[in-house]
């Protein structure tokens, strides 16, 4: 595991991060202070611009009172901390088994396309990383991707264009499938309480 | 008590021990990398998988699982071998086949559990994965690819040493064990991870490419880079120590040693005095033993025995200074001291200056004052001993003294002289915390002693044991935590002023002065040489350090791993070290160079043999007739009336890798030093 060579010197929460901090840490007992390691990490990560500095991983540490290395240890683990810099846009396509059997390589290939970089790369202006991921638990809506924080899911490469187009536009799109239906409802409509009869309550 | 049956033979343990502990006491040897008796149990290896009824019908690892009444374990059965078989291949999947290249051949566990358990070939034919290596310090070399991920490297820094920079980062196949930022472990105990480490992931730095262990002359013996006397393996070759290694005591050091303990030998090999010298015109001049002892000789011919003094160093051992003891009676000299550092230690009660509760006692203390110490850097393995203690809960430790981390929370109670007499006259809180203890104890440092005030400080803390209930029938709390190997056992021999002798800085003052012309250093290093500069000096030792540059004559002997030899330890436990190499060139053991020398004085010592100056010995202190084992001092008057009023203690060691000749001498050592410092500049620059 090598440690990203572009660190800056400190990092501490700021003022809305460190409130935020503070609420989750008076969440656990006294003395247990160090159970809260894995928010504070993300609000670090959030309060940074998507990554974790080794300075923001001590600050955590002297917050919570913990040895360093076992907030490394934490960080490094989960694949949701990322230790090293990525683009404004945080793009990750699931590749596990659900979505390959949909067509998660075309949704890939798509990406790939779009935005001009490969798998693990940021695009120049520093607006998009690529990731593959792997399984988010979104299967029943496979194939997906998960940017930001939300899910885009029952994707083909139209419309896995068309989203990462409109937020290269500076724009929103609705999360959720991108197919047209409701959640993860039966993709051919429903097939049960269809009979007008919904409320009866049997 | 527990029935159960391991390999069809019955066999009674105890509840609550483990399956695996279970066979080893029905003697079945259970293949292991993770489990370690001294750290906690991980269970990730999965080498020690055994068959177990009832349970569900699959291996279970035996470190992890108690035993139950009515088990019936089976190691050998065909489940077992395919289960070892398995675990094997997929432990040496991303293991690198460099044995020929590696320095844990041939005692490597991998190597050898591979032999006995293994399949003996590999389905897998992909890459194997590559880990960068690791800069932890001068001392431990790594080669991370080799590592099976079995923890104890981390278990051990996080248990034992205490200081939580080692750990595992990355998950699957990416996880690898280090420190994640590159810096060297800030443990005294850190070298100890090359012992644990079953494969050569982490070896000795300085033993790099070295040896063989097959090559090797070992020999067991004490060690003297600090009081407590640790027991270890010196490992030779030829005339040269190659390297040192702990052997298990579990009165003393358990199965771990010092960073000092280990890695001072090299410098035995450097800055050696293999030759005697006599100063000829102001310079110093090879010359052979006759030649050094007519120089002698002719110094002190007819000389009163007050114009002569001696001053034992801190590796001396009992032989020799039983031997000058002798030799300066003959001489009539009541100059005689062995506290270089001017430690007002009482030679006369025993129980004044040992390490009353003994170290393993420490186990059962349930309070603890520090008293002008940081056992941390004077005797490491006291510590480690003090955190064992401290892990287990209901154990509180009051500081009096320097500051520090040491490695366990403590409560600081203050800096000197003023916090003690609150103490002495229990008006302090803590007092409260001794008295309700069932067993307090008291450790004092020599940063307390030696100093003006040391005596007194002597009693206020004979008066705290008193008033707080430390001495018991079966308890002695009092405890007094030495710096240096020889020091116990001069004091033991009572290598002290006698009748209108002075003491060390009475010497020195003499000297300076000329009312003593004549001074003789028996491995004494570590006092003001300048004073000397009237004075003939006599220096004996095997290290050209301050004391041979300021000798007249220079008589050279033999170091620890050089002689048979009694040690006696801070807790009073005499100890007999052997002879792993020769002395160098024409030095001698040193209790004989001070028999020759006695003859050609015309003041022949009565012994000619190890066996007689052993006898003399025990004459001269019924201590020394048991070698190994304690008997308890009794529990007398000593110390000085009055309060202390000196300044704040401090700690007698600054620099944990450098306290005496042989650790000066020393490369490795400098070396840590050196990246102790850097990394201390590092914390106070950058890092805030």
């Amino acid at each position: 595991m090598t440690v990203h060579t572009e660190q800056p010197d400190t990092f501490v929460f700021d003022e809305t991060y460190g409130a935020e901090a503070a609420k989750i840490i008076a969440r656990y007992p006294e003395g247990k202070q160090a159970s809260a390691v894995m928010p504070l990490l993300d609000l670090a990560q959030r309060q940074f611009g998507g990554w974790l500095p080794t300075a923001a991983m001590n600050h955590v540490a002297d917050v919570l009172e913990m040895p360093a290395i076992r907030v490394y240890e934490v960080a490094s683990f989960y694949s949701m901390y990322n230790l090293e810099p990525v683009g404004e846009i945080f793009v990750q396509v699931c590749t596990t088994t659900p979505c390959a059997l949909r067509g998660c390589a075309a949704i890939l290939d798509a990406c790939r396309d779009e935005l001009g970089i490969n798998v693990g790369e940021t695009t120049s202006d520093n607006k998009f990383t690529l990731r593959e991921a792997e399984c988010l638990g979104a299967c029943v809506n496979a194939p997906m991707m998960q940017i930001g924080d939300d899910y885009y899911e029952d994707l083909d490469v139209e419309s896995t264009k068309g989203v990462l187009k409109a937020l290269r536009n500076g724009e929103t799109p609705e999360p959720g499938p991108q197919s047209g239906r409701k959640g993860s409802e039966p993709a051919g409509g429903l097939t049960t309480l269809n009979d007008g009869a919904a409320g009866a309550g049997g | 008590m527990a029935k159960l049956t391991i390999d069809d033979v019955e066999i009674e343990v105890p509840d609550g021990i483990t399956v695996l502990q279970a066979c080893e006491l029905a003697g079945v040897e259970i293949p292991r990398f993770c489990y370690h008796e001294r750290l906690s149990v991980a269970g990730n290896c999965r080498m020690c998988l055994v068959e177990v009824a009832p349970g569900p019908p699959k291996p279970a690892a035996s470190c992890a699982l108690p035993v139950g009444e009515g088990m019936t374990v089976k190691t050998n059965s065909p489940m077992v071998k395919k289960a070892r078989e398995g675990v094997m291949e997929f432990l040496l999947i991303n293991h690198p086949l460099d044995c020929p290249i590696c320095d844990q051949g041939g005692e490597c566990d991998l190597q050898d559990q591979a032999m006995a358990f293994g399949a003996g070939n590999s389905r897998y034919e992909e890459n194997k994965r590559a880990v960068r290596d690791k800069d932890l310090g001068p001392l431990v070399k790594t080669q991370m690819t080799r590592c099976i991920h079995c923890t104890r490297c981390i278990r051990f820094a996080t248990e034992v040493a205490g200081v939580e920079e080692l750990g595992a980062t990355g998950r699957g196949e990416t996880m690898e064990v280090g420190t994640y930022v590159e810096k060297a472990l800030t443990s005294e105990l850190s070298a100890n991870i090359i012992d644990l480490c079953p494969v050569g992931a982490l070896t000795s730095k300085p033993y790099a490419f070295v040896a063989r262990p097959w090559e090797l002359t070992k020999t067991e013996t004490i060690d003297v880079m600090d009081a407590v006397g640790s027991n270890i393996r010196v490992d030779s070759r030829g005339s040269e120590v190659l390297r040192v290694l702990p052997v298990l005591n579990e009165d003393i050091n358990e199965e771990w040693i010092s960073d000092k303990t280990r890695y001072a030998c090299d410098g035995l090999k450097r800055q050696r005095l293999d030759t005697p010298y006599v100063r000829r015109n102001g310079t110093l001049q090879a010359a052979s033993w006759d030649e050094a002892f007519k120089a002698i000789a002719d110094n002190l011919k007819d000389k009163d025995g007050s114009k002569i003094a001696a001053i034992a160093g801190d590796l001396v051992d009992c032989e020799s200074v039983m031997a000058l003891t002798d030799l300066m009676e003959a001489l009539a000299s009541p100059h005689t001291d062995c506290r270089q550092d001017g430690a007002k230690l009482d030679a006369t009660v025993r129980s004044s200056y040992v390490f009353n509760s003994t170290i393993a006692g420490i186990e059962e203390a349930d309070a603890c004052l520090l008293i002008g110490t940081n056992p941390r850097v004077e005797a490491s393995l006291v510590n480690a001993r003090i955190r064992k203690r401290w892990l287990r809960g209901g154990f509180s430790v009051g500081v009096v003294g320097p500051n520090m981390d040491l490695t366990y929370p403590h409560d600081y109670l203050g800096a000197g002289p003023q916090t003690l007499n609150e103490l002495a006259d229990g008006s302090h809180a803590f007092c409260e915390t001794l008295k309700k203890a069932e067993r307090p104890m008291v450790i004092i440092g020599q940063g307390a002693l030696a100093r003006e005030d040391g005596a007194k400080v002597l009693s206020a803390a004979r008066k705290i044991a008193d008033a707080c209930g430390l001495i018991m029938d079966d308890w002695n709390g009092f405890n007094v935590l030495h710096t240096s190997a020889g020091r116990v056992g001069a004091l033991d021999i009572g290598f002290v002023p006698g009748p209108d002798g002075q003491d060390v800085a009475g010497i020195l003052a003499g000297a300076e002065a000329g009312d003593i012309e004549t001074v003789y250093l028996l491995g004494a290093d570590e006092i003001d040489t300048r004073k000397l500069e009237k004075a003939f000096v006599i220096y004996q030792g095997h290290h050209g350090d301050v004391g041979a540059h300021c000798a007249d004559v220079i008589l050279p002997g033999a170091a620890y791993t050089e002689k048979n030899a009694t040690y006696v330890n801070t807790e009073g436990r005499v100890q007999r070290a052997w002879r792993a190499v020769f002395p160098p060139g024409d030095a001698r053991e040193d209790w004989t160079i001070i028999r020759a020398l006695s003859d050609a004085l015309d003041r022949t010592l009565r012994y000619d043999d190890l066996a007689g100056v052993r006898r003399r010995m025990a004459l001269q202190n019924a201590v020394f007739e048991i070698v190994g084992d304690l008997r308890p001092s009794d529990w007398d008057k000593f110390g000085e009336l009055g309060e202390p009023d000196g300044d704040a203690f401090t700690s007698p060691v600054s620099n944990f890798y450098m306290t005496n000749t042989i650790s000066r001498a020393s490369e490795t050592m400098a070396a840590c030093t050196k990246a102790l410092a850097e990394a201390v500049e590092e914390k106070t620059g950058t890092n805030g």
